[in-house]
C-alpha cells in the first residue's frame, strides 16, 4: 500500500464517520460530566448530613448501646426515651423540667420580636423608599450601621438600659433586645423591595385620596409577602439561635431554649448522657428547621424577586 | 371665572430653580396642553397642579379656590400617569373604585358609577381581571376610568400615551379628544409630542428651561411662533429658519438669501417693516410653492421666489418634499405629490409672504 492510498483510505473513513462519532463522544461526555457533577454534589451533601445523621442515630439509642456500639451504627433497638427525658426530666443546672418550660420561653420571646421587628421594618423600609423625606440617606445609612455592630459591644449598655426600663431579667427585655437589633435588617428587607415600585403608585393614590396608613395597607402591604417571608425567616433564625443576649439578659424564669440546652449540656451528674444531649440540641433546632421548610420556597422567591409588575 | 389660574408660580430645588414665573389661565373646557423638550419643568408643573411638588412662590387656583397649600386629594382633580400606576393587586373594579372606597362613597354609587364609566369605555369584559393581565391599551383605559369615576374639577394627564405603541396611540388620542368633547371636561395633558399638542388642544404652553415660551390656540402656536424654538419644535418637518439680510426700499422690504453658487435670492414682501439688517426667516414646509411663472399663487407677492438647485426629493405619498440650501441652511418645501421636481436640478420656488415669520437672529424673537 502506498502512502497516498493511506492517506485516501483515512481521510474518507474520516469524512465518513467524523461527524457521526463526534456527536456521540459529545453526549457520552456529557452523560460522565452529568455523573461526575452528581457524585461530587452527593458527596457534599453526605458530608454536609453526617452531623444530623450521627445526632439522629445517637438520640435513638441507649446510654448501654452507644458505649459498646459505633458512632456511625444504626441503633440496634430504637429508643424514645431520651427524647422523653430532653423534654420533661432533663436537668439544666439545678432545674430538672427538661427543655419544655425554656421551649415556650424561647416561643414567648422569638414570635413577638419577630412581628414586631418585622413590622416596624415594613413601615421603615416604606418610608425610606417612597415618602423621602430631608436627611432620609443619612438616617438610613445609621440604620444600616446597626446591621454591623457586633453583640459584645452592645451587652453593657443594653443591660444598663434594661436595668432603667425595669425589663432586666425578663422575656419583654428580651423582646426589646431583639426587635431593637432586627430592624436594621428588616429595614434593609423591605425598603430594598419597596424601592424597586414605582413612585406614581404612591402619587396615583395620594391623588385618590388615601392617606399614608391606607396607601400602606391597600398597596403595598398585599405585594409583600415575598419580602415578608424573607425577613420572618432571617429574624425566627436570628433570633431562636440567639446565645450570647440569652444568656446576659434573661433571669431564672426566662431562658431561652439555646440557654437552657447549654446548660443541659454542662450539668450533667455522673455519666455523660450523649442521646439526651443530642434529643436536646434536635429539639431546639426542630423551629427553625420547620419555617425553613413551610416557607424556604418564598425565602429564595422574595431574595430575588427584581421588581413587581403592575 | 377660570377653572385653572396660576399666578407667578416659582418652583426650586435648592438652588436650582426649576420653574420661573409660570402664568397660567383657562377656562372651563378647555383642553391645555403643556409641551416642551424632556427636562424643560412640564411635568414638574403639572405636579405642582396636582399638589404632589410644592411650590416655592406664587398661587395656585382651582375653580377659583386658592388650592396653593391644599393636599392632591382635596383639590378635587384627577391624575392620569405615564405608567398608568394601577394598583398591581387590586381587580380592575376595584382600581376605579379604590378613590370612591377611600372617600366613603356609599356601596350603590360606587356600583352605579363603575358601570357607567366601563361602559363608556368599553371595559366592561375586564372589570374582574388583575392589571397584570391587561394589555398596554387596556391599562391606559383603565387609569383613565379612575380618573373619571371621580368627575373632578380638573383632569391632569402626564403623557398618559407615550408607553404605548405607534398605531395604538393615535387611536388613543382620537378617544382622548372624543372624550374631552363629551365630557366638555377641563384638562391640562403633559407631552412631549408636539403632534399630540396639536391635534388636542384648545390652548397650548411651549415650555422649554422651566420658561413659557408662547401660550396660544393650536393656529396662533403654528402660525404665529413668539420666537424661534417654538418655530423649530412645533411642525412636523419644522419651520425652515433661513438667515437673510433686509433692505428697505421705497416702501418695499427686500430680503437678500445667500444661494449656494449663485447670486444672492431676492424676495420683496410688498408690506413695509421695520426690521434689522440681519434676521431668520422663518416660512413652513407648506408655505413654500412651486412658482408657476405667470400665474400668482394667492397671497404670494410678486418675485417672492426664484430658482433653486435641489438636494433631494422625498416622496410622502400625499406629498412630495423637496430639499434646497438657502443662507446655508437646508430647506424643505412640501410639494404637491405630481410635481415635476428633480433632485439635483433647478427648481423655481415661490414663498409664501404672508404667511412668513421673521425673527431676531440675537434673541430668536418674532419681529413681525
Amino acid at each position: 500500500m502506498t502512502s497516498k492510498t493511506v492517506l485516501t483510505k483515512r481521510l474518507s473513513r474520516d469524512a465518513l464517520t467524523t461527524p457521526h462519532t463526534g456527536s456521540v463522544a459529545k453526549g457520552r461526555r456529557n452523560t460522565l460530566l452529568r455523573w461526575g457533577l452528581y457524585a461530587i454534589l452527593i458527596l457534599f451533601a453526605l458530608f454536609y448530613l453526617m452531623p444530623l445523621f450521627v445526632m439522629l442515630t445517637t438520640s435513638l439509642k441507649s446510654l448501654e448501646e452507644i458505649r459498646t456500639g459505633s458512632l456511625l451504627a444504626l441503633p440496634r433497638d430504637i429508643t424514645f426515651a431520651p427524647w422523653a427525658e430532653a423534654w420533661s426530666t432533663a436537668c439544666a443546672g439545678t432545674q430538672c423540667e427538661g427543655l419544655r418550660p425554656f421551649f415556650w420561653n424561647s416561643v414567648l420571646m422569638a414570635v413577638p420580636a419577630v412581628a414586631i421587628s418585622t413590622v416596624i421594618g415594613a413601615l421603615n423600609g416604606y418610608v425610606f423608599a417612597q415618602w423621602r423625606f430631608p436627611g432620609a440617606n443619612l438616617f438610613f445609612a445609621a440604620i444600616l450601621f446597626g446591621c454591623f455592630i457586633p453583640f459584645q459591644v452592645v451587652l453593657l449598655p443594653m443591660a444598663q438600659m434594661l436595668g432603667l426600663m425595669g425589663l432586666a431579667g425578663t422575656i419583654p427585655g428580651l423582646i426589646f433586645v431583639h426587635v431593637i437589633y432586627g430592624i436594621g435588617f428588616t429595614t434593609l428587607f423591605f425598603r430594598n423591595y419597596y424601592v424597586t415600585i414605582p413612585q406614581e403608585l404612591v402619587r396615583a393614590a395620594k391623588v385618590d385620596g388615601a392617606g399614608f396608613f391606607r396607601i400602606f395597607w391597600s398597596i403595598f402591604l398585599p405585594i409583600s409577602l415575598p419580602i415578608i417571608t424573607v425577613s420572618v425567616i432571617w429574624q425566627f433564625t436570628q433570633i431562636w439561635n440567639d446565645f450570647l443576649f440569652g444568656v446576659s439578659f434573661s433571669g431564672a424564669g426566662s431562658q431561652p431554649v439555646t440557654v437552657a440546652l447549654n446548660n443541659i449540656v454542662n450539668s450533667t451528674t455522673g455519666v455523660k448522657a450523649y442521646n439526651v444531649d443530642m434529643a436536646s440540641a434536635i429539639i431546639a433546632a426542630l423551629p427553625t428547621l420547620l419555617v425553613y421548610v413551610v416557607a424556604g420556597k418564598y425565602f429564595i422567591r422574595g431574595l430575588t424577586a427584581g421588581s413587581v409588575k403592575g | 371665572m377660570p377653572i385653572l389660574q396660576i399666578d407667578h408660580l416659582q418652583k426650586s430645588y435648592g438652588d436650582t430653580q426649576i420653574l420661573h414665573d409660570i402664568n397660567i389661565s383657562i377656562e372651563e373646557g378647555d383642553f391645555l396642553v403643556l409641551v416642551g423638550p424632556s427636562g424643560c419643568g412640564k411635568s414638574t408643573l403639572l405636579n405642582c397642579i396636582a399638589g404632589l411638588e410644592p411650590i416655592t412662590g406664587g398661587a395656585v387656583r382651582i375653580a377659583g379656590r386658592d388650592v396653593t397649600g391644599v393636599s392632591p386629594k382635596d383639590r378635587d382633580i384627577a391624575m392620569v400617569f405615564q405608567s398608568y400606576a394601577l394598583y398591581p393587586t387590586m381587580s380592575v373594579a376595584r382600581n376605579i373604585t379604590f378613590g370612591m372606597k377611600v372617600r366613603g362613597v356609599d356601596k350603590v354609587t360606587q356600583d352605579r358609577k363603575l358601570t357607567e364609566v366601563a361602559r363608556q369605555l368599553q371595559i366592561e369584559p375586564l372589570l374582574n381581571r388583575k392589571p397584570g393581565q391587561l394589555s398596554g391599551g387596556q391599562r391606559q383605559r383603565v387609569a383613565m376610568g379612575r380618573a373619571l369615576v371621580r368627575d373632578p374639577k380638573l383632569f391632569l394627564f402626564d403623557e398618559p400615551l407615550s408607553n404605548l405603541d405607534a398605531k395604538l396611540r393615535v387611536s388613543m388620542r382620537t378617544e382622548i379628544k372624543k372624550l374631552h368633547q363629551d365630557l366638555n371636561a377641563s384638562i391640562v395633558y403633559v407631552t412631549h409630542d408636539q403632534i399630540e399638542a396639536m391635534t388636542l388642544a384648545t390652548r397650548i404652553v411651549v415650555m422649554k428651561g422651566g420658561v413659557i415660551q408662547q401660550i396660544g390656540t393650536p393656529a396662533e402656536i403654528y402660525n404665529r411662533p413668539a420666537n424661534m424654538f417654538v418655530a423649530d419644535f412645533m411642525g412636523s418637518p419644522a419651520m425652515n429658519l433661513i438667515p437673510a439680510r433686509v433692505r428697505s426700499e421705497a416702501g418695499q422690504t427686500r430680503i437678500e438669501i445667500d444661494r449656494a453658487g449663485d447670486a444672492p435670492l431676492v424676495i420683496t414682501d410688498p408690506v413695509s417693516r421695520d426690521l434689522p439688517a440681519q434676521i431668520v426667516l422663518g416660512v413652513r414646509p407648506e408655505d413654500i410653492h412651486e412658482a408657476t411663472g405667470n400665474a400668482h399663487l394667492p397671497g404670494t407677492a410678486e418675485g417672492a421666489g426664484g430658482e433653486v438647485m435641489i438636494d433631494i426629493v422625498e416622496p410622502a405619498g400625499a406629498d412630495t418634499f423637496a430639499v434646497t440650501h438657502l443662507g446655508g441652511k437646508p430647506v424643505t418645501a412640501r410639494l404637491r405629490a405630481e410635481s415635476a421636481v428633480r433632485a439635483r436640478a433647478p427648481f423655481p420656488l415661490a414663498f409664501d409672504l404672508s404667511k412668513v415669520s421673521y425673527f431676531s437672529p440675537k434673541d430668536g424673537v418674532r419681529l413681525n
